[in-house]
C-alpha cells in the first residue's frame, strides 16, 4: 500500500473564517486518541467525490500535543481541480473521512536559537502548530505574516492577541510590506528562517537570504503545488503492461492509481520525492512542475514526478 | 507468557547461556546459503508468534542481566550515553514510545499510568516504580533517553533529520559491534558509515538513506545485521578493544563451539512524532556455534555462508584470521543436503544431519 498509514475520522466542527477560508476539525471515529505530531506536519485528506477519490495535503494547524482532534484550514480555490471546493461545499459535520498519519516535510530545526517565520496567506497554517510547539518548549520565535486584506487575515486576531510582541502583520491592500533586508540583517547568530506562502514570496525570501549570505541549511520553505489541469495524454506503464489515459483535470499519479497500479506517494504536491518515476521512453515534452528533481534531471527527460507533472507529445513509457 | 530471567554475566566468567527457548527463537540472519549486503528492510509490524519480531521491543530471558551489564559499562565510561542539547525532545519521544509499547505488549511486566502529564511507570523485573512529569526533565533521575534506555535491551541511536540527511546527535551505546558513539556523535549518515567496505560502491547507502528519510509515523521498519564475537561479550567497543580484541586469539578447535558466537543485530527504525527525528534501536542477540548447531538447517547454512563470504566482509567483520578454524568446525555440520528458504529453524520439516 502506498502513502502513509490511514486513520478514520469524523468531522466534528466546520468554521468559516472568511470569504475564502474554512476550518475543519476531525476526531477519531473509534474514539481513540490521534497520534501526536511535530509542528509543520501535514495530513493527506481523502475525499470521496462520486467516482473520484481526491487526495489533498493540508498542514495540521492544531496543537501537536492535543491528541483529541486535528484541525486544518482550507482555502477555496475556484480555479482548482475541485478538492478545496469539495471540502467547502460537500463536507458536513458528522461525515466520516480518511486522513493519513502526519508527515512532516517542514520540520523545525531544533538547534535554532531563534525561529523566524514568514507566512503569506494560507501559508500561515503550519506556523500555527509550530508556534504552539515552541510555546510549550520555551522556544524563541517571531512571525511576519502578510495577508491580502484585513477581511482575509485568517487567525490575525488570535495571533496578535496572544503574542502581541512576536507577531507582525502586513496587509497588501494597505501597501504594507515586510522590510525583509532590514529584518534579516538584525538577527542573532543561530537564527533559522522558515517561509510558507505563494511561490513569489518563497522565492523572494530565499533569494534575499542567499544574497545576504545566509547558509542554505538555515533557510526552510514549504510549498505544496496543486496539480494543474492540462491537455489529456496517454501513457504506457511498462511494468504493469497497461496503457492509461490521463484526463484534463486528473494528475498522472491519479490516473495510474485509477488503473489499479500501486504507485508510491506521500505529499502529492511535488515536494517529497516519494513518487519519483523512471522514464523508459519519451517522444515529446515532459511538463515538469515539481520541486524535487533538479534542473539537470528535468532536462534529462529520464525522470518524472507523476503527482504534479504532465506530458505533451507522442509517446511516454514509464517504469511503473 | 512469563519470562524466567537469567542471572548471568557477559564478562569475566561469561556465565551467559541461552535456554532451548532462546535458541529456537534466535534471529538467524541468513535466509539463503550465501550473503551479500542489501537494503533488506521490511515493515516492523509484528511477526511469528514467540519470535523476536513479534513485539515492538523484544524482552527476553537476558533482560535483567543485560541491564546490569549496561550500568557497569556506564559507570566505567559515561560517554557511552550522550545527547546533544537539541535532542531532548527526541529523548521524550523515545521514552513515550518504549513505555507505551512495553506496557501494551508485556502488561504482566510493565505498567504505564497517565493522568495528563503526570506519569507513573512500573518496571517489575527491575523493581522500578517512578512517578514523573512528562516533558519535565527535573522530575527524572536521568535525561529521558538515558532513563528509559537504562531499562531497555539494545543500543539506541537517536537521529536528527535535517538537510535531507540523518545526524547521529544522541545515543546509548554499550552493546555495540565495534563502533563508538563518542567518535560518531554529530556525524551524518554517510560519515558514520564511511568505514563499511563494498556497500558504498553498490550505492547501498544512498538508497538506504532515502528509505530512512521516508520512514513515517506509525510505519516502523526493521532489518537484521550480523557479525562474529568470541565469548558472549556485549561490550565489544573500540574503547575497550585492548581488553576484548586479544580474546580472538584464544580460539582453539576444542573450544570454538562454546566460545565462538554469532552476533545478530535486530535493527529497527521508528519515526518520532514530536521531534520528527528517527530512533534506531540496535538489539544484540548472541548464540554460540554449538547451540546453533542443534538446528540442522542452521548448521548446513552457516557453514556455506562463512566459507563463501567475500574476503573484504570477513576482514571488516573482524574474523578473517579465525575463518579457517570456523569453517573446519562448521563443516562437520554440513552434509550437503539442500536447505529450505528463509531464516526459520524448520525443525519439523528439515532432515537431521546425515553423517
Amino acid at each position: 500500500m502506498s502513502g502513509a498509514e490511514k486513520i478514520t475520522v469524523t468531522v466534528t466542527d466546520i468554521v468559516p473564517l472568511n470569504e475564502l477560508v474554512t476550518r475543519f476539525k476531525f476526531e477519531r471515529t473509534d474514539g481513540a486518541l490521534l497520534p501526536t505530531f511535530s509542528g509543520g506536519a501535514h495530513t493527506v485528506v481523502e475525499m470521496k467525490d462520486g467516482d473520484t477519490t481526491r487526495l489533498n495535503p493540508y498542514s495540521l494547524m492544531s496543537d501537536p500535543m492535543d491528541q483529541r482532534a486535528y484541525t486544518i484550514s482550507v482555502r477555496r480555490d475556484d480555479a482548482g481541480r475541485g478538492g478545496s471546493l469539495f471540502m467547502h461545499r460537500n463536507v458536513k459535520i458528522g461525515d466520516e473521512m480518511t486522513l493519513s498519519y502526519p508527515v512532516n516535510l517542514f520540520s523545525l530545526d531544533l538547534r535554532a536559537k531563534k525561529h523566524l517565520f514568514f507566512a503569506g496567506g494560507i501559508g500561515i497554517t503550519p506556523f500555527l502548530a509550530q508556534i504552539k510547539q515552541l510555546e510549550r518548549t520555551g522556544g524563541n520565535w517571531e512571525l511576519h505574516y502578510a495577508c491580502r486584506s484585513e477581511a482575509l487575515g485568517s487567525y490575525v486576531d488570535e495571533l496578535t492577541t496572544h503574542y502581541p510582541n512576536q507577531v507582525h502583520i502586513y496587509y497588501d491592500e494597505q501597501d504594507q510590506k515586510i522590510d525583509l533586508e532590514h529584518l534579516l540583517d538584525g538577527q542573532p547568530l543561530g537564527t533559522h528562517i522558515y517561509v510558507c506562502g505563494p511561490k513569489g514570496m518563497i522565492g523572494w525570501v530565499r533569494n534575499t537570504a542567499e544574497q545576504l549570505g545566509w547558509p542554505r541549511e538555515a533557510v526552510h520553505h514549504e510549498e505544496f503545488l496543486a496539480p494543474q489541469s492540462g491537455k489529456p495524454f496517454e501513457v504506457k506503464l511498462a511494468v504493469s503492461n497497461k496503457v492509461i489515459q490521463v484526463g484534463e483535470h486528473e494528475s498522472l499519479l491519479e490516473a495510474i492509481e485509477r488503473a489499479g497500479v500501486d504507485a508510491p506517494y506521500l505529499c502529492r504536491g511535488g515536494a517529497c520525492g516519494q513518487c519519483e518515476t523512471d522514464v523508459v521512453e519519451c517522444d515529446g515534452e515532459i511538463l515538469h512542475r515539481d520541486h524535487w528533481l533538479d534542473e539537470a534531471e528535468h532536462a534529462s527527460g529520464k525522470k518524472i514526478m507523476p503527482c504534479v507533472s504532465r506530458f505533451e507529445g507522442k509517446t511516454l513509457v514509464l517504469d511503473r | 507468557m512469563t519470562i524466567q530471567f537469567n542471572d548471568e554475566t557477559f564478562r569475566d566468567d561469561y556465565s551467559f547461556r541461552n535456554s532451548p527457548w532462546a535458541i529456537k527463537r534466535f534471529p538467524f540472519p541468513f535466509d539463503k546459503d550465501d550473503y551479500m549486503y542489501s537494503v533488506n528492510m521490511e515493515p516492523h509490524k509484528g511477526g511469528r508468534e514467540g519470535s523476536v519480531f513479534q513485539n515492538r521491543f523484544d524482552v527476553d530471558e537476558h533482560y535483567v542481566s543485560e541491564m546490569r551489564d549496561r550500568a557497569k559499562v556506564l559507570s566505567d565510561d559515561p560517554l557511552r550515553c550522550q545527547s546533544l542539547p537539541h535532542m531532548t525532545l527526541a529523548g521524550w519521544d523515545l521514552l513515550e514510545l518504549i513505555m507505551v509499547s512495553k506496557s501494551e505488549d508485556y502488561p504482566d511486566l510493565f505498567e504505564l499510568h497517565r493522568d495528563g502529564d503526570k506519569w507513573r511507570w512500573i518496571n517489575k523485573p527491575m523493581g522500578i516504580d517512578d512517578t514523573f512529569t512528562f516533558l519535565d526533565e527535573a522530575t527524572l533521575p536521568y535525561g529521558p533517553m538515558e532513563y528509559i534506555t537504562r531499562q531497555t535491551q539494545g543500543d539506541f541511536a537517536l537521529l536528527d533529520q535535517r538537510d535531507d540527511n540523518l545526524w547521529m546527535d544522541a545515543g546509548m551505546v554499550t552493546t555495540q559491534a565495534d563502533w563508538s558513539l563518542d567518535f560518531d556523535i554529530g556525524m551524518n549518515f554517510f560519515e558514520w558509515h564511511a568505514p563499511v567496505p563494498l556497500a558504498h560502491e553498490k550505492g547501498i547507502f544512498v538508497r538506504a538513506l532515502k528509505f530512512l528519510l521516508n520512514i513515517q509515523q506509525g510505519a516502523p521498519a526493521r532489518r537484521l545485521n550480523w557479525t562474529m564475537t568470541v565469548n558472549p561479550l556485549l561490550d565489544t567497543s573500540p574503547e575497550n578493544y585492548h581488553k576484548w580484541g586479544i580474546q580472538k586469539t584464544e580460539l582453539t578447535p576444542e573450544n570454538i563451539g562454546s566460545k565462538q558466537h554469532l552476533r545478530v543485530e535486530l535493527q529497527t527504525f521508528f519515526r518520532l512524532p514530536r521531534s520528527n527525528g528517527l530512533v534506531f534501536p540496535i538489539r544484540c542477540y548472541l548464540c554460540s556455534f554449538q547451540d546453533l548447531m542443534t538446528v540442522p538447517k542452521w548448521g548446513r547454512r552457516l557453514h556455506r555462508v562463512i566459507r563463501d563470504l567475500p574476503e573484504e566482509l570477513a576482514t571488516y567483520k573482524g574474523f578473517i584470521d579465525n575463518r579457517p578454524m570456523m569453517v573446519d568446525y562448521l563443516s562437520q555440520f554440513d552434509d550437503g543436503q539442500p536447505t529450505s528458504l528463509g531464516i526459520w529453524p524448520d525443525l519439523d520439516s528439515e532432515p537431521p544431519l546425515k553423517k
